[in-house]
């Protein structure tokens, strides 16, 4: 069972209005009951007379010219309403996330194994698939681009995008490079300073989002010319900037209105089919709806970076570190994404939660004709804490101390500094956090006298009934941001109205946060319940009528989001204390709203805010930012680049079948400090989720490609943790307060992937006495085979 | 052709269904009945799972034809009109076992048959009945929760009711 731990001298729970709806209690989602009916529309859901399906013809090739594609015998198709390729374009050819360099429609050239030539519109998905088979695409196949020794080295072998199409940050084929040098950098006088030296590299694979809901949705051709599109993304605002140019049509004509999202984990920041459906539906003139399949949902969205990580830590005989030096080099496909915000966290995240005085490190991206690869939960940080913290095992090993007290004595806490010159200023407990998985009770040890093989590796394979199995225990702590970084100012609008309605006091809020599976509509009521002190909250559809939310992602949108759903209900609730103050002469300063009742704390209830309000709605819209950052400096990597830290540690035990190189994990414990949990059991459910995926990308999850095509596209052969797979999660939640943030929460939803990964491959190594320098682990990486 | 079937206690007709469709499709795009999720259509994910003359059975597996004149139970089909929610449905939503939803109402299904044949399952034996259906955002543990809540509510109400 999980626990709860709060912590803080003044806790902001005390002063804050309790309700038990509100924040700091666990109401149930909104849409729960829809979601268990089957009655919640996702994307993929949606129906519309007279619709059409829409398709893509994908290039089988990573990498050639087009030379030409003819698309007669495809449209002359029953059924078949329209195709088109890149010159039946009416706007812009390109877009893209951070960096404008990806096309529509393949454009003259493939980069990457599945990368759209052409679309399709039919009246059955059945129709489509047989037409897009009748176009005839004639490909030059180029060698291609595929090893980091060959993007380096574009002389011979070539570029991803020639230099003339250049459009990212860096040159080559490098799409954005980042250097962090602290203190007196990484020297060999500063290597004298060390007693032991640890050096090794490090190779985390390419993990995928695999969110269960495919990319859909449902574009809409209006009558004054514009789309509607019902779509399942991350970012409405941000989606429709990119899709509107395409389109060749101003922004107030694409108006987005986010259907069901079944989950994104960053596979949705970057478009997928949405401005297919759109080209679509404005040629036709017909509803378009496209659903990928599992296969296509492989090809149509980018991936986690896969990374390769030269460490080298240098610390003293009695462990304190004295240097890092670290290359880190991320293979990003062939078009950016947000590949520049990885490199950004990869190298500024790079030391992990510890102290280091002197470092130097290089973070890179690269053009490659791999699958483009972007957000995933955690980016950046997650491939750099394998690296770290595998390091710190080595080194404890080295030094002959115990791998959580080396950690421990290393550790950042409130006032360290980061060697990007950032200091912590808010709590960072983490020494506290490793202690509290360490004193957890560990889980029993196999009872040999009264198995059952469900709970051992192999499970119901029936491999092993107990022979050949050893236990290990592995620990790891991670450092991650909240919020976007760099000087960007990702603000979210809220707009909230109170009103009577059928004699009751209700407030609705109306934001385009995408709500993916978090449940930020679940906060967003909580906190409307708190600050105006209603029972009943609605939550408006998200979409673009209202401005920008920010995107669901860097575990920003209960900080953003929800700090904007708290400054326009605080509006709202000074606008009802100002109307009281007008009509009734009102001089108090203590008022509250509690009950449905305005409250003063000297005299008492004033009058009801249905009394008060009658036929008057108050309706509010506020913008939340958070406080400013600067990028980074390009040679130093110094500047005030993240707005919030956050940390959590793991404890993983994990049963090893040495013979067949099978591995079980046992449990997996985390602690985490959330600032202030306004959903305590949404908050456990993210640290739970956000660990599993950890999980699976220590032992299981991977694309594996070769010479740039991808092999496993489909959930038989891309594995994600089943509920065998997955063991019990103990969590210890702390709350220290973050005095910047609203309520002194932190963003939670990524920290727990990035230590989860670490923590299982080192128990594994403790199981096995391995080096295991590569994620995910195979069984043959155990048994050497 | 044409397919005759009985979806959730009703009969009901779909039209031009081409030869190729499956279940799941049929369901979903003719029938109005959504529920039944596409994550992966290949038999992987389970989250397509319904009853199909009383077995719990991966809907993007059966072809539309297979069903003529059978019996297929979907998750819009579990709660009882007159007393709500299904014990599982409810103990989901009460467990937070429920995020993105999208694997819900193939676990669902799965936990409603488990339950029928094993009202107090233990620990194990929840992990391998549902070990066929993906969740990508819960990591599971409280759908564990959600799996025991049904069971210890659905075990005091056939108590209570003797």
């Amino acid at each position: 069972m999980s626990t709860r731990t709060i912590r803080g001298e003044k806790n902001l729970q005390d002063i804050t209005t309790a309700h038990p709806d509100g924040i700091g209690g666990s109401p149930l989602r909104p849409d729960g009951t829809l979601k268990v009916k089957g009655e919640f529309a996702y994307s993929s859901d949606l129906w519309h007379e007279d619709m059409l399906w829409g398709m893509a013809l994908r290039s089988p090739h990573a990498h050639a010219k087009i030379l030409s594609i003819d698309i007669s015998e495809a449209l002359t198709q029953p059924g078949v309403y329209a195709v088109m390729t890149h010159d039946d374009i009416p706007g812009s050819k390109l877009y893209g996330l951070e960096v404008v360099d990806q096309p529509a429609i393949a454009t003259g050239k493939v980069r990457y194994h599945g990368e759209a030539v052409a679309i399709i519109a039919a009246d059955h998905p059945e129709t489509a698939r047989r037409a897009l088979a009748k176009i005839k695409v004639e490909y030059e196949v180029l060698p291609p681009i595929t090893t980091e020794e060959q993007c380096l080295d574009p002389e011979t072998y070539g570029y991803v995008h020639s230099p003339e199409e250049y459009k990212a940050h860096a040159s080559g084929n490098i799409v954005h490079q980042q250097k962090v040098v602290s203190g007196l950098g990484v020297t060999d006088e500063v290597r004298a300073l060390a007693d032991v030296v640890v050096v090794g590299d490090y190779e985390v694979g390419m993990q995928d989002q695999a969110f269960l809901g495919p990319e859909s949705g449902l574009a809409v051709p209006a009558e004054d010319g514009g789309i509607d599109l019902y779509i399942a993304t991350q970012w409405l605002h941000v989606d429709r900037q990119q899709i509107a140019p395409v389109l060749g049509l101003p922004e107030n004509k694409v108006r987005l209105t986010l259907a069901g999202v079944g989950g994104a984990f960053g596979g949705r920041e970057d478009l997928s089919m949405q401005i297919h459906a759109c080209l679509l539906a404005q040629r036709t003139g017909k509803p378009v709806k496209i659903v990928y399949s599992r296969e296509e949902s492989f090809f149509g969205h980018v991936h986690r970076h896969p990374a390769k990580m030269r460490y080298e830590h240098g610390a003293t005989r009695d462990g304190k570190l004295v240097y890092m030096d670290a290359r880190i080099v991320l293979d990003g496909g062939a078009y950016a994404s947000a590949s520049p915000a990885v490199v950004g966290n990869a190298s500024s995240l790079s030391v992990g939660p510890y102290e280091i005085p002197n470092v130097n490190v290089l973070a890179v991206a690269l053009y490659s004709n791999n699958p483009s690869c972007g957000a995933m939960r955690g980016f950046g940080a997650v491939q750099a804490c394998f690296a770290y913290e595998s390091q710190l095992d080595k080194l404890a090993a080295e030094l002959g101390m115990d791998p959580v007290e080396l950690r421990q004595l290393n550790a950042v806490s409130q006032g360290s500094y980061l060697p990007t010159g950032q200091m912590i200023d808010a709590p960072a407990p983490v020494a506290e956090l490793l202690q509290k998985v360490k004193d957890l009770p560990l889980p029993q040890p196999l009872d040999l006298a009264n198995l059952d093989i469900r709970e051992l590796p192999g499970a119901l394979s029936n491999t092993s009934h107990g022979e050949g199995i050893v236990r290990g225990v592995g620990y790891a702590v991670g450092l991650k941001n909240v919020g976007f970084s760099e000087g960007f100012d990702d603000y979210s609008t809220a707009r909230v109205r109170l009103e009577v309605i059928g004699g009751e006091p209700v407030a609705m809020v109306h934001t385009a946060m995408a709500e993916v599976g978090q449940g930020g509509v679940t906060v967003h009521g909580q906190i409307a319940r708190t600050e105006l002190g209603v029972e009943r909250v609605t939550i408006h559809p998200a979409n673009t009528e209202v401005g920008s939310a920010g995107s669901t992602s860097a575990s920003r949108q209960t900080y953003m989001t929800g700090g904007a759903v708290k400054l326009a209900a605080e509006a709202v609730r000074n606008e009802l204390f100002n109307l009281g103050r007008s009509r009734y002469g009102w001089t108090y300063n203590d008022l509250s709203l509690v009950g449905g009742k305005v409250v003063s704390a000297s005299a008492g209830v004033l009058i009801s805010m249905v009394d008060l309000l009658g036929d008057h709605a108050i309706d509010l819209t506020r913008e939340h930012h958070h406080r400013p950052t600067v990028p980074f400096d390009k040679e130093t990597g110094q500047g005030f680049g993240h707005v919030q830290y956050t940390f959590c540690a793991h404890r993983a035990v994990v049963d090893v079948d040495i013979e067949l190189g099978l591995v079980k994990v046992v449990e997996l414990a985390a602690a985490q400090d959330v600032g202030k949990a306004l959903n305590p059991l949404s908050v456990i459910g993210q640290i739970q989720g956000g660990s599993t995926q950890g999980l699976g990308l220590a032992v299981m999850e991977e694309i594996i490609t070769r010479d740039g095509k991808v092999r496993n596209p489909s959930f038989t052969d891309y594995l994600i943790p089943t509920i065998l797979d997955t063991p019990p999660q103990p969590v210890e939640i702390m709350e220290l307060a973050d005095p910047h943030a609203p309520y002194g929460l932190r963003g939670v939803g990524e920290a727990p992937t990035l230590s989860s990964t670490p923590a299982i491959v080192s128990a594994i190594r403790a199981a096995t006495g391995l080096a295991l320098m590569r994620v995910p682990v195979r069984p043959e990486h155990i048994t050497g085979t | 052709m044409r397919v005759t079937f009985n979806a959730n206690g009703r009969e009901v007709e779909a039209d031009d269904v081409w030869e190729g469709e499956s279940l799941l499709f049929m369901l979903r795009e003719r029938l109005g009945l959504p529920g039944s999720k596409n994550a992966c259509e290949q038999g992987e994910c389970g989250s397509c799972t319904v009853y199909l003359d009383g077995s719990p059975v991966c809907s993007c597996l059966v072809a539309a034809g297979q069903v003529q004149d059978r019996e297929v139970r979907t998750v819009e089909g579990l709660a009882d009109a007159e007393t709500g929610l299904d014990p599982v449905q409810q103990a989901f939503i009460d467990a937070g076992a429920v995020q993105c939803g999208f694997c819900t109402p193939g676990l669902l299904v799965q936990t409603h048959d488990l339950l029928e044949r094993e009202p107090q399952p233990s620990d194990s034996d929840i992990r391998e009945a549902l070990s066929g259906n993906l969740c990508r955002c819960t990591g599971y543990e409280k759908i564990m929760d959600a799996v025991r809540l049904a069971s210890a509510r659905k075990c005091h109400t056939s108590e209570v009711s003797q």
